[in-house]
């Protein structure tokens, strides 16, 4: 059906389905609306995320009005610029968090699964056991834990438990997804031509098998980042996460919850942003997994 | 079938070891002592040494790791609380812990009563305007996490509406906001997997040799579909199990549920570690049990996965 006879790359054939799907394109649009938000932050607010407008507002939380478009919290501290370094904060700790499970994920599966043997085996017995538990859980108790055994914990070292929390229980996914594709792929004529004429391991899995394997691993970090968000939201709506001053959607949940019936924008704000953010990565996920779909190759 | 259980549980063992060494540990690793804290800033160091000598803090870690281990495993003893007046963990997870089940057990109620049918008629009727409202509806759950759904819903059905109390686990009708917003994304889960599962089925050969046959649809799936597009839905409760009990901290927490989760969190800010240790295990030992009584049953209903797991 096609009318021209070239032919598209896989990833450049995902592309132009991706573009051709309204619902990717709309939520494409609004995750980069959202970043540009969260990284410009402090040119997009008129104050800062921990500045409280006690003088001029005496009762607070205060309604929406033209000073402070979102209103402000309990604490006399503007709504829409907590929600803008709420958002720096969330993608911030995400892009971390995603990228240290990716890479750890990615060689590790990509050694077990080319080399086999007891690496395999000994990395597979690893994730068995990680997997034998759920990934929030794992994190609510980690930081639990942590928590629980001390008085305040230093800012960087809080910080570090919730890298750590939610690094350590993500990493195995990837690491069994690109293992499998690995092992399927480690068979194929181009593989072993590669290792017949001298070709260097390293060079084997980083320029023949890893270029192979963007289109899986692209889904699998889609949907991570989907559930470090989340992660991220829901451990600070517990106390377990980023700490105060610093803005967390999740907390900003929390903290509405006392007063929801006078203050209803308190909740609504932080709510729809968290929700929105997290529908269009799992849209833009599930378009990408359609999109890289050989199955549906035209 | 002995061997495979045999198998699986030993299997868990290095799985609960881990987690209830981890947990151990990390608690250990923390700057400032629990016993300091209990103490307080005034407390002079032979009181110090008085409280250690009383929790076994004064032995060396992997000391009291056996301890702990051996406690456990000779009379069920999770140490106490450092907080109330000492109390035993065990008594409080007698009070706390049926209440958790009641609502992971009414959620996961709710998830199947809502999820398996929409997924079946989902995939009943696929590619339908309602095949596409369903899945729709499914992303938007699966991305509407509770402590965003929990809180709209008291907004809107107990604060406006005033329909349900706010909070609180005092009669049947304070239980059902809880359990809708714990059971609502493993609803979603189990309709996307439902609707794939029934798919992949009714693509087979013997659903369309039944229809062949003179089976009316409707009659060929009933009998030979579902039966088998229900079996894959069964291995994925045990993640559906997980989300419900790492859920029930978040829920528990919003709707004031006097759950182990809710407990759990509270003692957090009392720094009263011996509880969150004793909860962490008890949920850790809850997750594997299940997922070993649902491998073993999924090994009774398919015969395949029997004989694949066991040597001969």
């Amino acid at each position: 059906m096609s009318k021209s006879t070239v032919s598209l790359s896989p990833s450049a054939d995902a592309w132009r389905r991706l573009r051709r799907n309204p619902i990717a394109v709309v939520a494409g649009i609004y995750l980069v609306l959202l970043l540009t938000a969260a990284l410009g932050a402090n040119l997009f607010t008129r104050y800062a995320y921990d500045f409280q407008d006690t003088q001029r507002y005496l009762t607070n939380p205060s309604p929406p009005d033209h000073n402070h478009w979102f209103g402000t919290d309990d604490l006399g501290r503007d709504v829409f610029s907590r929600l803008l370094f709420g958002a720096r904060v969330s993608l911030g700790v995400t892009a971390v968090v995603v990228v240290i499970e990716a890479l750890v994920g990615i060689s590790l599966g990509l050694f077990a699964g080319y080399r086999g043997g007891k690496t395999d085996l000994l990395l597979m017995r690893l994730t068995d056991i990680m997997f034998a538990f759920p990934d929030l859980l794992l994190a609510i108790l980690l930081s639990a834990v942590v928590r629980s055994g001390s008085d305040a914990l230093p800012g960087w070292l809080s910080l570090g438990t919730l890298f750590f929390a939610l690094g350590v229980v993500g990493w195995p996914g990837m690491a069994r997804l690109v293992r499998g594709q690995t092992l399927a792929l480690r068979e194929k004529e181009y593989i072993e031509a590669a290792r017949a004429t001298g070709v260097p391991e390293r060079d084997i899995l980083l320029r023949h098998l890893l270029p192979n394997l963007s289109g899986p691993i692209i889904v699998q970090v889609t949907q991570d980042v989907a559930a470090v968000i989340l992660a991220e939201a829901t451990l600070s709506f517990l106390n377990l996460g980023v700490q105060p001053p610093f803005p967390s959607w999740g907390r900003m949940i929390f903290s509405s919850l006392n007063d929801m019936a006078a203050k209803p924008y308190l909740l609504i704000v932080p709510s729809v942003a968290l929700a929105m953010t997290v529908m269009a990565v799992n849209f833009l996920g599930d378009a990408l997994r359609d999109a890289f779909d050989p199955r549906l190759r035209e | 079938m002995l061997a495979f259980i045999v198998k699986r549980v030993l299997l868990a063992i290095p799985s609960l070891l881990a987690i209830s060494f981890l947990v151990f540990l990390v608690a250990r690793l923390a700057p400032s002592g629990p016993v300091e804290i209990i103490a307080g800033d005034k407390a002079t160091p032979a009181v110090v040494a008085q409280l250690k000598r009383e929790y076994g803090l004064d032995k060396p870690v992997f000391a009291q790791y056996v301890n702990y281990v051996v406690g456990i495993a000779t009379h069920g003893d999770l140490g106490k609380s450092f907080q109330r007046g000492g109390q035993p963990i065990t008594e409080m997870l007698r009070t706390d812990f049926p209440v958790t089940a009641q609502l992971a057990w009414q959620a996961l109620l709710f998830a199947i009563i809502v999820g398996i049918p929409t997924g079946i008629l989902a995939a009943l009727f696929h590619n339908s305007w309602f095949d596409r409202l369903a899945m729709l509806g499914v992303v938007a759950l699966v991305s509407v996490p509770s402590i965003v759904l929990g809180p709209l819903l008291i907004m809107v059905l107990a604060l406006h509406l005033r329909w349900l109390p706010i909070d609180g686990w005092s009669t049947p009708l304070h239980t059902l906001l809880p359990t809708v917003t714990l059971g609502a994304r493993s609803a979603a889960m189990l309709a996307r997997f439902m609707r794939s599962s029934l798919l992949d089925v009714l693509r087979q050969d013997y659903i369309r040799a039944a229809i062949a046959k003179g089976y009316s649809r409707g009659r060929a799936v009933w009998k030979h579909g579902l039966k088998n597009a229900l079996l894959p839905v069964l291995t994925v409760m045990g993640t559906v199990f997980g989300a419900l009990l790492s859920g029930s901290f978040v829920v528990e927490t919003i709707f004031r549920v006097p759950g182990i989760g809710f407990e759990s969190i509270n003692s957090i800010s009392k720094r009263d570690y011996p509880v969150i240790q004793g909860m962490a295990l008890l949920v850790a030992v809850l997750y594997i049990v299940i997922n070993i009584a649902i491998d073993v049953l999924y090994g009774v209903i398919d015969p395949r996965i029997r004989s694949q797991e066991t040597p001969k």
